[in-house]
């Protein structure tokens, strides 16, 4: 039972750090996607959907050779003596790879509402960019920007097709999803059982959580 | 008693360890030989358990591994061809049979031509594109024939467990697996193993990787590997150990 807490724990911690990894890119893409029109604009759009509608594995294997040790990204981290491959680095890499779309995805959406004149008010009264950006755009897509992160968020805890490519099953990076797979592949059904349950116990979290932010319902 | 090491290789890993990836077939009675290991030794295995093909394509890329233990040749081949094993430790640790399972109390075939019978609509194996115990079955049923008339009513499995768990719940009315995870499940009934001579040849074979952090301890669990008394508990499991006598078979247990 302690085994299956401290595997959750540890899911939910990287999970979080996936999160607060993603947030920053997925952010600017977002608000790139929702705002400009520049040349491109389709093919960053499909990039980063794409870890949505490939096979996790397939997203695994990309991530396994730029990450590996003899992957030009992982062969760079490795001689500053960065490793990555089979570290909790890698669990966080495939998690906010994985959970990035739906991030991106809710939060464009976000920016989309957000009525335009607003932000130019804002610019006409002399807020640069960025202070348009911080304390006008976000705040109000709030909202969008939240659920999606909480998406990410529950994706990430769920994650498993890449996480094993990257990250291995080992004892210091295993995740929910990881064990239930060992488990049931060595046949500890009971375990496995167990781990499900709290696995479900979370997701439901975040997903209710999510659903509320996201419902539109008028705040009580 | 505080173990000296005496000689920790470049890098950062700590030298008490052994990193090892390993066929998820072989997942029992290697976590049992790894204690030994542990207690005796105090070096500590850390068991990376996968399909074969997965942990070929990680070490591949350059997963910091010390020892590969795949379940067939192929997969190891594969890392081979990379140059990430030391060829002068490549062994074959073990070999398997082949057995034909079905639901405890389902109608059985006595024999592999009994399966052409429509009673067995659904047969339940590892994907023959990539999990070695499917394109084993492969090899297996093809070399009597059999396979043509039985493809359209093979289920492939992303796993050999799979394939077995499939058996277990009455989704398939047989299953090829191997005849250790036959004995590992009490929710299937063993038809009939496969004779050695008449099944391909099941090889696990074991190898050092060259760029191993802890290469010294790798060949010290490998040798181990190779004791008797890790070689009887893989054979309690089922599995044939080269030079000796094939394991107890459950079905004549009381």
């Amino acid at each position: 039972m302690s085994d299956i807490l401290s595997v959750a724990a540890f899911t939910a911690g990287m999970a979080a750090l996936a999160t607060a990894v993603m947030l920053p890119p997925g952010l600017a893409v977002a608000w790139l996607l929702a705002r400009r029109r520049f040349p491109g604009h389709a093919v960053l759009e499909t990039l980063v959907s794409l870890p949505l509608v490939l096979p996790p594995v397939a997203t695994g294997l990309i991530l396994v050779t730029v990450l590996g040790r003899r992957g030009p990204l992982g062969g760079l981290l490795d001689r500053i003596g960065l490793e990555v491959m089979f570290t909790w680095r890698a669990v966080v890499a495939a998690m906010a790879v994985m959970g990035l779309p739906l991030l991106v995805r809710s939060a464009r959406a976000g920016f989309e509402q957000v009525d335009r004149r607003c932000e130019q008010i804002a610019a006409t009264l002399g807020a640069r960019p960025a202070r348009v950006f911080f304390t006008v755009s976000l705040p109000l897509a709030r909202r969008g920007v939240l659920a999606g992160a909480l998406l990410g968020f529950s994706r990430a805890l769920g994650e498993f097709g890449a996480t094993i490519m990257v990250a291995g099953a080992l004892p210091g990076t295993r995740t929910i999803a990881v064990a239930i797979y060992t488990y049931t592949e060595t046949g500890q059904t009971t375990a496995a059982a167990a781990m499900l349950a709290v696995s479900a116990a979370i997701a439901c979290g975040a997903l209710l959580a999510s659903n509320r932010l996201a419902g539109g319902a008028a705040p009580r | 008693m505080a173990m000296l090491s005496a000689c920790a290789g470049p890098g950062a890993s700590p030298p008490d360890r052994v990193r090892v990836s390993a066929a998820v077939s072989l997942s029992d009675p290697l976590a049992q030989t790894a204690d030994g290991f542990r207690r005796e030794t105090g070096i500590a295995v850390e068991l990376n358990l996968g399909g074969s093909s997965t942990l070929a394509t990680q070490i591949r890329a350059g997963a910091p591994v010390d020892l590969f233990i795949s379940a067939d040749e192929r997969q190891m081949d594969r890392a081979a061809a990379e140059g990430r094993i030391d060829a002068s430790t490549r062994v074959v640790l073990l070999s398997n049979r082949l057995a034909v399972v079905t639901p405890v109390g389902a109608p059985a075939p006595r024999g592999p031509a009994d399966l052409s019978d429509p009673m067995f609509a659904r047969i339940a194996v590892g994907d023959p594109a990539g999990v070695p115990a499917g394109v084993y079955a492969r090899g297996y049923l093809a070399s009597l024939g059999l396979w043509d008339a039985l493809a359209p009513r093979l289920a492939p499995m992303r796993s050999v467990r799979a394939a077995l768990a499939a058996v277990e719940a009455g989704d398939a009315d047989a299953g090829v697996v191997y005849r250790t995870d036959a004995l590992a499940s009490d929710d299937v009934a063993v038809a009939f193993e496969v004779p050695e001579h008449e099944g391909p040849p099941i090889a696990y074979p074991a190898a050092v990787l060259t760029d191993a952090p802890n290469a010294a301890e790798a060949a010290r669990f490998l040798a181990w590997l190779q004791r008797p008394a890790a070689r009887d508990t893989f054979a309690q499991a089922g599995f044939v150990v080269p030079g000796t006598a094939p394991g107890r078979d459950r079905r004549t247990a009381p």
